[in-house]
């Protein structure tokens, strides 16, 4: 941990909707970088841009203006098979736990995807039970359920188990917990960061609770309305708010202590 | 910093005293296709004052929802209300699968702001044919100019911007639309409001605006009392005077939003506190952990104490016979942990122990008992 | 998968178009009478002599019962292939359009357009008769090639709302291909919806068939119920009184229309839960018409089961 290395860097990163009237800038002219082995968080309310911005990083979606870098290569307009091979490296899970799942496919048939990208057949599938029993799950014991048989829990951690199966050395969890109760909640983001701890893992979470950020981000990057307007480590964007956005952010965060 | 601490002030001297709503003896349960009982509100009782508001905390499952939908007389298939009585202003509403619902009740007495409620708006209407819908359906001979009137001075006096009542649902932010959602529900001046999870879509700021929303209108006696249903703590402890913890359809632990989220008698309360997470220095480098497994499924719940098989703290007697309820009817706990320890604060630490192992451990249990129940239920 | 609930209006639905298949497939085994054969005179009056006789005779003394069940069996014919036709084409124009999106999108839906525009029963007048001497075969074709434009609209948006749908993106960060996202991750969701476009079309086929056929441009040499009609009308029977020759076949031709119908909006119910009518559904009717609302509308109440999401 000595010498850290930025793994991903986005530069002047932009993006528009529509044309003309209906121009809409959901993100504009952002820099950030993504240090390896950490956990990055983006804070922001709703339709401050960083789902728009975590689509870009994640290649789902096409920048406007602006450079992508993963590991000093140039990602930014990749397609076909040097897209595929970039999303060995970098991985996503999502907001909704349902909506994230194909519901005519069982969990096996939904892991099984990968495969393809992963090559040989037995080794994919020792991965596969690899990645469940990384989340805390067995194989015996989800494989061959649809995902209106799983709770919510289950069903998130299996998303977080896909994205595992490829190895990733990113991880991009945007709004992941949002729908999961606050146990629940927890429970996913102590998987999160002992991916981080026992497998170096570099995570980009997006989340609009500046409670989750505090709790698991060494790097916090602050979003409003498309703009990036304070970014640093946790401990000072969080204990030492500069932006006027940030303060009020916390402000608003619900306490249960109401003296404190 | 803000203004809550003296919203929540303020909300301690709105309640009155005054008996708003009594509910004796709820109970419903869904019917599978297969024909399985699943009992979701197991013999609750709870009682509203004037101007207050009561949350409801637990994780999803735990029959939330379901009380909401028999207190608001919404319940519909698969969902039977099977007993119980609401009382309000003296007035009695029998429940039960042969009881008549007055029509007076439905919409100006109780009125349900549903879960979701904002995204199941049709996108073709705009809000004044929502409030013209909403009116006309209370007042067949509503003229539409009247019912435009009522909602653009509600509006006003709560500082929504008038026009939104000529916009499309899409051309409102998620925090505008459930405000305004929540004020159309309200339109016919409701004794008491059951909000079914309004915050928990939005982000801090709409939700704070939200709660602020909600206790005005409780301040202007639009309504006179809220049950507030959610799964956030803290969103709780700041609109709620009293909490109660609902856990497998039964009411774990209720009193004093205060003593709830200082001093929680029940090991289920204290374990769902114990999983909030507030950006305080504390809460970095910390591991905060949370209740292993889930809750039961109501097909088939477990014997004694239903939180039995999640609780450090579970004695042989838990697993055996239904748990007293230790305390008044304010401010009580079903639990024999603390009947058999007055006064002593909830061991969080033993409550849940070891993590790792039980997460495990109660995940394999629950796909057991998925495997049979879970394609019945549905 | 989760079960199914099938309405009453679904049973009624189904039983009538079971009933009008048996008439169709069994009829002419029951009544075997050679639909050419001339058994008797110029519109002879029903009777019960033989069974070819049921119905009298039409204007070329045919048997009329015999000449409906054989035209049942044309017209369902007819149905199947042409819905058939257009629901395929209508389908994958309109799957590659909706998921695909952006230029291919704007082309496919040009040509729809333009189909759209072209009024289609002209173009199946022109080719039916350009065609003559055709079977009811290349009739089926002829109506199944004009009908697609419409499905393919349907589901291209339906396709496109599907499109953004997170499993997508689930789907390709597997490093799914193309076709396997088409067929996997948006078709099974669209099943439903082109069931019923098929029933549809069907009927709609059905019913395109017999206006050729009654303009005198069907299949030549072929029983159906349009060649029915226009027979009929041709030598006077309405104006003879002779209703057993035009009276059945327009009866069968509704009672096919409106069954098929019918099972479309029925399964519109059973795919579609909300729509389902009973007792949640009088429920709300009843609030709505009574003295309160219990919520704003009809539109925003979400059914109360807990743990939908969990």
């Amino acid at each position: 941990m000595s010498d850290p290395k930025v793994i991903f860097r986005g530069t002047g990163v932009t993006r528009r909707f529509g044309r003309g009237k209906n121009l809409v800038e959901a993100v504009k002219n952002v820099d950030f970088t993504l240090t390896e082995g950490q956990i990055t968080t983006v804070v922001g309310e709703s339709g401050s841009g960083k789902s728009t911005l975590a689509r870009m990083v994640l290649r789902l979606l096409p920048v406007s203006e602006g450079t992508l870098e993963f590991n000093g290569t140039d990602v930014t307009t990749i397609t076909g098979s040097a897209r595929a091979d970039y999303w060995k490296d970098v991985q996503a899970v999502f907001q909704d736990p349902f909506s994230a799942f194909n519901q005519f496919f069982t969990v096996r048939r939904l892991l099984s995807r990968s495969f393809r990208l992963l090559g040989e057949r037995a080794a994919a599938e020792a991965r596969m039970e690899e990645a469940l029993n990384h989340v805390g799950l067995f194989g015996a014991d989800v494989l061959d359920r649809f995902p209106h048989q799983l709770s919510g829990g289950q069903r998130q951690r299996v998303m977080i188990a896909r994205a595992l199966m490829m190895q990733p050395k990113l991880l991009i969890a945007d709004e992941a917990t949002s729908m999961l109760d606050a146990s629940l909640r927890v429970n996913i983001l102590n998987v999160l960061t002992d991916l981080r701890d026992t497998l170096g893992m570099t995570i980009l979470f997006i989340t609009h609770d500046i409670g989750q950020a505090n709790y698991i981000a060494d790097q916090v990057l602050v979003m409003e309305h498309g703009e990036m307007v304070e970014q640093g480590p946790a401990d000072k964007v969080i204990f030492d708010p500069q932006h006027e956005y940030t303060r009020r952010l916390l402000s608003d965060v619900p306490r249960l202590n109401q003296s404190a | 910093m803000t203004d809550s601490p003296s919203r929540a002030a303020n909300a301690r001297t709105r309640a009155t005293g005054l008996r708003l709503l009594d509910a004796h003896n709820l109970t419903a349960a869904y019917y599978t296709p297969e024909g399985n009982r699943v009992v979701a509100v197991d013999d609750v009782s709870i009682s509203i004052n004037e101007g207050e508001v009561l949350g409801i905390a637990g994780e999803s499952g735990c029959g939330k929802s379901t009380l909401g939908a028999i207190l608001s007389l919404t319940a519909r298939e698969p969902l039977v209300v099977e007993g119980g009585t609401l009382e309000v202003d003296g007035k009695q509403q029998r429940l039960g699968p042969r009881a008549k619902v007055q029509r007076t009740w439905r919409g100006s007495v109780v009125s349900l702001l549903p879960q979701g409620a904002m995204n199941s708006i049709s996108p073709t209407m705009r809000v004044r044919d929502l409030v013209f819908d909403v009116m006309r359906a209370h007042d067949r001979g509503v003229k539409r100019s009247e019912a435009l009137d009522r909602a653009r001075d509600r509006f006003e006096e709560l500082g929504l911007p008038a026009r939104a009542l000529d916009a499309y649902p899409h051309q409102l932010s998620g925090g505008m639309k459930q405000r305004v959602v929540t004020v159309i529900s309200t339109l016919l001046n409701p004794r008491l409001l059951i909000a079914d999870e309004p915050t928990s879509a939005l982000d801090v700021s709409s939700q704070k605006a939200l709660i602020d929303m909600l206790l005005q209108m409780l301040d202007n006696k639009i309504m006179s009392g809220v049950v507030f249903i959610t799964h956030d703590l803290p969103v709780l402890r700041t609109v709620s005077n009293r909490i109660a913890v609902m856990y497998a359809g039964k009411i774990a632990e209720i009193g004093d939003a205060e003593q709830i989220a200082s001093e929680p008698r029940h090991p289920y309360s204290a374990a769902l506190l114990g999983s909030v997470l507030v950006p305080e220095p504390g809460f970095r480098n910390k591991r905060v952990k949370g209740i292993p497994g889930s809750p039961p499924n109501l097909l088939n719940p477990p014997s004694g104490c239903r939180f039995h098989p999640r609780c450090g703290l579970a004695m042989d007697v838990c697993t055996k016979e239904e748990p007293p309820e230790v305390g008044d009817v304010l401010r009580f706990s079903s639990c024999f942990w603390t009947q058999q320890n007055p006064g002593t604060p909830v061991p969080l630490d033993r409550v849940i122990p070891s993590e790792e192992a039980t997460m495990v451990e109660t995940d394999r249990e629950l796909a057991d008992q998925l495997a049979g129940a879970e394609e019945g239920a549905r | 998968m989760r079960s199914i609930h099938l309405t009453p209006r679904f049973w009624v639905a189904a039983s009538l178009v079971i009933f009008t298949l048996l008439v169709g497939l069994l009829g002419p085994l029951i009544i075997h009478v050679d639909p050419h054969a001339t058994i008797g005179g110029l519109y002879d009056k029903p009777s019960g002599r033989s069974i070819g006789m049921w119905l009298g005779t039409d204007n070329a003394g045919q048997s009329v019962i015999s000449n409906l069940v054989n035209g049942v069996r044309t017209s369902l014919f007819i149905g199947l292939v042409a819905g058939a036709i257009s629901t395929v084409i209508g389908l994958v124009f309109g799957l590659v359009a909706g998921f695909q999106g952006g230029i291919l999108d704007d082309i496919l839906m040009g040509v729809t357009n333009i189909g759209l525009a072209i009024p289609s029963i002209v173009v199946v007048i022109l080719l039916a008769d350009a065609l003559n001497g055709s079977t009811s075969f290349t009739l089926a074709m002829v109506i199944g090639i004009t009908g697609w434009p419409w499905t393919a609209r349907a589901v291209r948006a339906q396709a496109t709302s599907i499109r953004n749908r997170e499993h997508i993106d689930v789907a390709r960060l597997s490093g799914a291909r193309w076709v396997s996202i088409l067929l996997w991750d948006v078709l099974p969701y669209l099943l439903s919806y082109v069931v019923m476009a098929f029933v549809l079309q069907m009927s709609g086929a059905i019913l395109a068939e017999a206006a050729i056929s009654m303009l005198g441009l069907g299949a030549s040499g072929s029983v159906s119920l349009g060649i029915m009609l226009y027979w009929s009308l041709a030598w006077g029977s309405v104006r003879t009184g002779a209703w057993w020759a035009f009276l059945p076949p327009t009866l069968m031709l509704t009672l096919i229309a409106f069954s098929l119908l019918l099972l479309q909006s029925s399964l519109d119910e059973v795919f579609n839960p909300r729509l389902r009518r009973g007792r949640s559904r009088r429920r709300l009717a009843a609030v709505a018409a009574g003295t309160q609302a219990a919520v704003p509308t009809a539109a925003i109440v979400e059914p109360v089961l807990e743990g939908d999401r969990s």
